[in-house]
């Protein structure tokens, strides 16, 4: 982001940037930062807090008037992730006794996930690979994946994959916004799917079996994040 | 590289240890920084340019490691999505509240009360963590045709945003 700071400053535009990692802000010397300790992913702070939002703005713009650049300030505030307590979300009971629980839970959070659809005027980030519709075979995709450690077997390559462990963490994670009733804290909803769902476990289970079958770390990696594997 | 799970320790969080692992990631060496001056801030047109890999018109498909590219976000287009590649980071505010990433909302509620002059019509992203090969691509390519299509728009100010 620096990078581009210095390129629209040369080309006549003014420029001010948030950062979430300062000693990143500071190396590249990028005009005017407002260095934000905020959780990563939330560059201003509070979702649903346009007071908090607006202020951060104004702070960040009052750096316009600065010319003695580099200049790199902080906001006074601390906010962090707290991946470490995850959000709390009944569970669905199970529909279908038939099915793998991975694939009943995911079919029984169809109405929480539809709710926040609504709440979120259509905006989701599920349809990387499979629509919500997709959903329940896209976790019996990785369940074989887990038990095979085969991207073949389960009907993926290496791109697919990793888009495909992004639809089922979004799908888990806005059902979980419909549960919860509130916008939680940064990362609660994560360890909520990835540590105490059957589909978490799955996924998990999935990243662990490509590491111990020798698969490129590119491709087991990126399937969740790394505070969540093993 | 590392393994799952090495720098996620006990008495760190979740973010802090991304940022002790990436925050002296090589950069490229600048001996000085470039500054305009921009016009007051009640009459400057503003733009966002984001590195958290949007995308528009409900395209989610995931932005690609090394693609320095940019993609325009119409200004009247709220059905952005996150698609970043990389999974080391929260998504539950920005599927709650866009404008914890791209504060659309805000940057209007500026332009009617007159703190901004205006908000431009159209907003770009890009996909930030790259890596060493794409710092040229934009410093030559993709950033300075990005920065043509902003001035092009009569933008003064640009709102940069990662995740």
């Amino acid at each position: 982001m620096g990078v581009l700071a210095r390129v629209f400053e040369s080309a006549g535009l003014g420029t001010v940037g948030l950062s979430l990692v300062r000693r990143q802000a500071k190396n590249i010397k990028a005009p005017r930062f407002l260095h934000c300790e905020f959780p990563l992913g939330r560059p201003l702070g509070r979702p649903g807090d346009a007071a908090f939002q607006t202020d951060v703005l104004r702070r960040a713009f009052a750096l316009l008037d600065r010319s003695d650049v580099p200049v790199l300030e902080d906001h006074p505030e601390v906010i962090e992730d707290e991946a470490d307590d995850a959000a709390t979300c009944t569970l669905p009971p199970r529909l279908d006794p038939n099915a793998h629980p991975a694939v009943d839970e995911a079919a029984g959070l169809r109405p929480a996930y539809n709710r926040q659809l609504a709440a979120a005027d259509g905006r989701t980030a599920v349809g990387r690979v499979v629509g919500a519709d997709g959903i329940g075979d896209l976790v019996r995709r990785f369940v074989t994946l887990a038990e095979s450690a085969d991207l073949d077997a389960a009907g993926f390559d290496a791109d697919t994959v990793r888009a495909a462990g992004q639809d089922l963490r979004a799908y888990y994670e806005e059902a979980g916004l419909a549960l919860a009733d509130h916008v939680p804290a940064a990362r609660q909803l994560e360890t909520w799917f990835y540590r105490h769902t059957r589909t978490g476990e799955v996924v998990r289970a999935a990243s662990a079996a490509l590491e111990a079958a020798g698969v490129d770390r590119n491709v087991w990696y990126y399937l969740l994040p790394g505070n969540q594997q093993g | 590289m590392t393994g799952a799970g090495e720098h996620y320790g006990a008495g760190m969080s979740a973010d802090g240890s991304i940022r002790d692992r990436v925050g002296d990631i090589p950069v490229p060496e600048f001996t000085s920084t470039p500054a305009t001056t921009a016009p007051p801030l009640s009459q400057a047109r503003v733009a966002i340019v984001t590195t958290a890999g949007l995308r528009a018109s409900g395209d989610v498909q995931l932005w690609q490691p090394t693609d320095g590219s940019f993609t325009v976000l119409p200004g009247d287009a709220r059905d952005v999505q996150l698609s970043h590649f990389s999974p080391n980071f929260d998504r539950t505010g920005f599927a709650a509240d866009l404008n914890v990433v791209y504060p659309l909302d805000r940057l209007a509620e500026m332009a009617a009360s007159g703190e901004i002059g205006s908000v431009a019509p159209r907003h770009l992203s890009f996909m930030g963590a790259q890596f060493d090969a794409t710092f040229s691509t934009m410093l030559l390519d993709s950033g300075p045709a990005a920065a043509k299509l902003l001035r092009d728009d009569g933008v003064d100010v640009v709102l940069l945003t990662p995740v």
